[in-house]
């Protein structure tokens, strides 16, 4: 009885999903789904030539890209986009001493509270604070940019499929939407006129959807100017580098830690697994013997 | 509730002996995974699961009761409070991720444990009851990795939350009463997380008891065995101590190896990028998914398109339900005298060559976006998971000619066994 009942129960969900089946083939066959003629011109995020140095399980950071890259964010981004998460002593993980720290911290105003009067002020910032939004809330933020709100960077590179090369690929990647050619020969204002980027927006092949509102924010090679000895060019490629790998460090700061202690537990757990190994061997084989 | 040839717990010392005679707690344990418990002596690796899905359910509550002590549950503060996780707390990021990879592996262990339970025909008599118990801890299991994803309060934690419980809005008349009284308003917020975490660090103790009562269960005719031939007499076993706990170390240790590679080295792979992001009730993700191992259920929900009849929302929701709840008729949909698979010729062609394509397909296509071809494949392989469980199976059970059986385990592990009469192994064992 119960397999009977099973039976017509299993036939009856067959039977509708069929009749789904059927009308989405029909659907399919009489207005086949067109991709949108910006597709040929989506790229996938690539890094920079070399990879980081963070990549791979072996992988270490590279202090000096990393303040590169804080400096790239300090004096581009912060314009627009906060860090909520990070804190200024975090700065310490990536090679500033303590007392850079409480000067770097000091460069930047935070909201706070007069003592006495206990006005709202701005004051400079403590190595406690964490980095200030450069917004006073949402509604400025979106008024100040044509109701599109600047993201949070602090988790970036975890927050997109390939977060790293994401940012890299991003930043370095803006280009002329009228001239711009596909691997295919394609060009972007004859292939796709529709999504030409509309008053406001700016074209950029490794956005979703080719077209995004941030103006380029790194236009020119040296827009920022790199002082520590032995700084590469400060090109646009090379501060997109080192802003993306800064915002992986922003995202995951315990990347390095976290792969480090891996190693070790790894190696652990296998000689554990080894020995587990050799015991389970000698507890069966004197069970086969006795059997003989 | 055991074998007569099962060894007696035998107290060592004064201590052991009064505890004994006052709460005989290490006798329990003993006629549980000690020397008391006779096991058949032919299990394979696949045996291995039912401790490695005990060991991960005891890795989550271990995990997740540090991570309370972290955690706001607060739809202003969870988020942050996560991250505070990440960055500020001593070993932080290792309990989050030790339990958020947990959950996905406590999932493939479950759904190999599962699956071993379909080719060996575990669910059929005498352990119906051990199979009802175990598909309960899976739906147990699914509620809670559900309520857990919705934590973090991210984008995917509050679009997931929303569709799931919008689910419960397809039911005709209470359903949208339901879904608000359900979420404590008309959209997930403040009083949705606040009983979600509750109800997530309830329910896996519940989990607890079931897990529990599966094991009593168990204890009761015993462990299955890969030929489905029970156990005869003592040659056929062996006792769970040394020789299982010794199998079961090395299975852990091999387990792990492979999840700690996740939480070290790749513990955000099982997730979904979006869950980054905070949540925002205003800026809907391009593709909603769950958690990957919901992915079958979720492609058997999308894949019913068209009203027929009903609204098709509704067909995918009675289908999803239909499609775990279908589980626990299975020892009376499945009635053949054989159990184990490598003695059902047909069985095992549907098992290998229907249902594994047909699931490796469902967990593919639940991930992928809704659109074409995926939608038309899911719905081929929604449809063939329905025949499967429904139709073919209790179809072969009474038309299979199952394979000869071996006369007793010891027979099928040494080849010969003393007891065997002549032409008595060309019969298949009848439960």
């Amino acid at each position: 009885m119960i397999r009977l009942v099973g039976i017509l129960i299993g036939l009856g969900f067959t039977l509708v999903v069929l009749v789904s089946f059927g009308v989405g083939a029909y659907t399919a066959a009489t207005e086949p789904a067109e991709k949108p003629a910006y597709y040929p011109f989506v790229l996938e995020a690539e890094g920079p030539e070399g990879g980081f140095s963070f990549e791979g399980p072996m992988g270490r950071w590279d202090q000096a890209q990393l303040q590169r890259g804080y400096q790239v964010y300090k004096e581009v981004c912060a314009a627009c986009h906060s860090l909520n998460y990070v804190a200024f002593r975090n700065l310490q993980d990536i090679g500033f001493s303590e007392a850079q720290v409480r000067a770097e911290a000091a460069t930047w105003q935070v909201p706070g509270i007069n003592p006495d009067t206990g006005e709202s002020v701005m004051r400079p910032a403590l190595p406690t604070d964490n980095f200030p939004s450069p917004y006073a809330n949402a509604i400025a933020a979106a008024a100040a940019n044509n109701n599109a709100i600047p993201p949070d960077l602090s988790l970036m590179t975890k927050a997109r499929h390939d977060g790293t090369n994401y940012v890299y690929s991003l930043l370095s990647g803006y280009a002329d939407p009228n001239t711009y050619t596909n691997a295919d020969g394609l060009v972007f204002s004859e292939t796709a006129p529709d999504y030409m980027p509309a008053t406001g927006l700016n074209f950029n092949p490794y956005f979703p959807n080719i077209n995004l509102a941030m103006a380029p924010p790194l236009v020119v090679d040296g827009q920022v100017t790199y002082t520590a000895e032995g700084s590469p060019e400060p090109t646009v490629q090379q501060m997109s580098a080192d802003v993306a790998a800064f915002l992986t460090w922003t995202a995951e700061p315990k990347l390095i830690e976290r792969q480090k202690t891996g190693w070790w537990v790894i190696a652990f757990t296998l000689f554990a697994t080894i020995l587990a190994w050799l015991a389970k061997k000698q507890v069966w084989a004197d069970l086969k013997r006795k059997k003989d | 509730m055991s074998f007569p040839w099962a060894k007696e717990y035998q107290p060592a010392n004064g201590f052991t002996k009064f505890l004994d005679e006052k709460l005989p707690l290490p006798r329990l344990v003993y006629n549980a995974v000690g020397a008391g418990y006779p096991v058949p002596r032919n299990l394979s690796y696949f045996w291995n699961f039912g401790v490695l899905a005990g060991f991960c359910l005891m890795l989550q509550i271990v995990t997740g009761v540090v991570l309370a002590m972290h955690y706001t549950a607060n739809a202003d503060g969870a988020f942050s409070s996560v991250e505070h996780i990440m960055r500020d707390v001593n070993w932080g990021w290792l309990m989050r991720y030790a339990h958020a990879n947990g959950a996905s592996f406590f999932f493939m262990v479950i759904y190999i444990h599962i699956f071993r339970g379909f080719f060996y025909a575990s669910y059929k008599p005498p352990r119906e009851m051990i199979w009802l118990l175990g598909v309960t801890i899976f739906l147990l299991m699914m509620a809670t990795a559900f309520m857990g994803y919705v934590l973090p309060w991210g984008q995917m934690s509050f679009w997931g939350a929303k569709v799931i419980t919008g689910l419960f809005g397809a039911i005709p008349l209470v359903g949208e009463p339901l879904q608000i009284w359900l979420l404590g308003g008309y959209a997930p917020d403040a009083a949705a997380l606040n009983r979600f975490f509750s109800l997530h660090y309830l329910l896996p103790f519940v989990i607890a008891g079931c897990v529990i009562l599966h094991i009593w269960a168990l204890h009761i005719p015993g462990s299955s065995n890969p030929t489905g031939v029970e156990v005869k007499q003592e040659s056929d076993t062996v006792p769970f101590h040394p020789y299982y706990t010794a199998k079961d170390g090395f299975g852990l240790g091999v387990f792990l190896l492979i999840y700690f590679t996740f939480v070290f080295f790749l513990p955000n792979v099982l997730g979904h990028p979006d869950n980054y992001i905070p949540a925002n009730p205003l800026s809907t993700p391009a593709h909603i998914v769950p958690e990957w191992y919901f992915y079958p259920f979720y492609a058997i929900l999308r894949a019913f398109t068209f009203d027929f009849i009903l609204p098709a929302k509704l067909w995918g929701v009675l289908a999803m339900f239909a499609a775990i709840l279908v589980w626990f008729f299975l020892p009376w949909l499945d009635k053949g005298p054989v159990r184990s698979g490598h003695y059902r010729p047909l069985f095992r062609k549907f098992f290998w060559f229907g249902l594994i394509p047909c699931m490796a397909g469902l967990f593919y296509l639940g991930g992928a976006p809704a659109e074409e071809p995926y939608v038309m494949l899911s719905q081929v392989f929604t449809a063939y998971y329905f025949l499967h469980f429904l139709v073919i199976l209790p179809i072969i059970s009474s038309i299979e000619r199952p394979d000869p059986l071996p006369y007793s385990i010891t027979e099928a592990v040494l080849g010969s066994d003393d007891k065997a009469v002549l032409g008595d192994s060309a019969k298949p064992v009848t439960a």
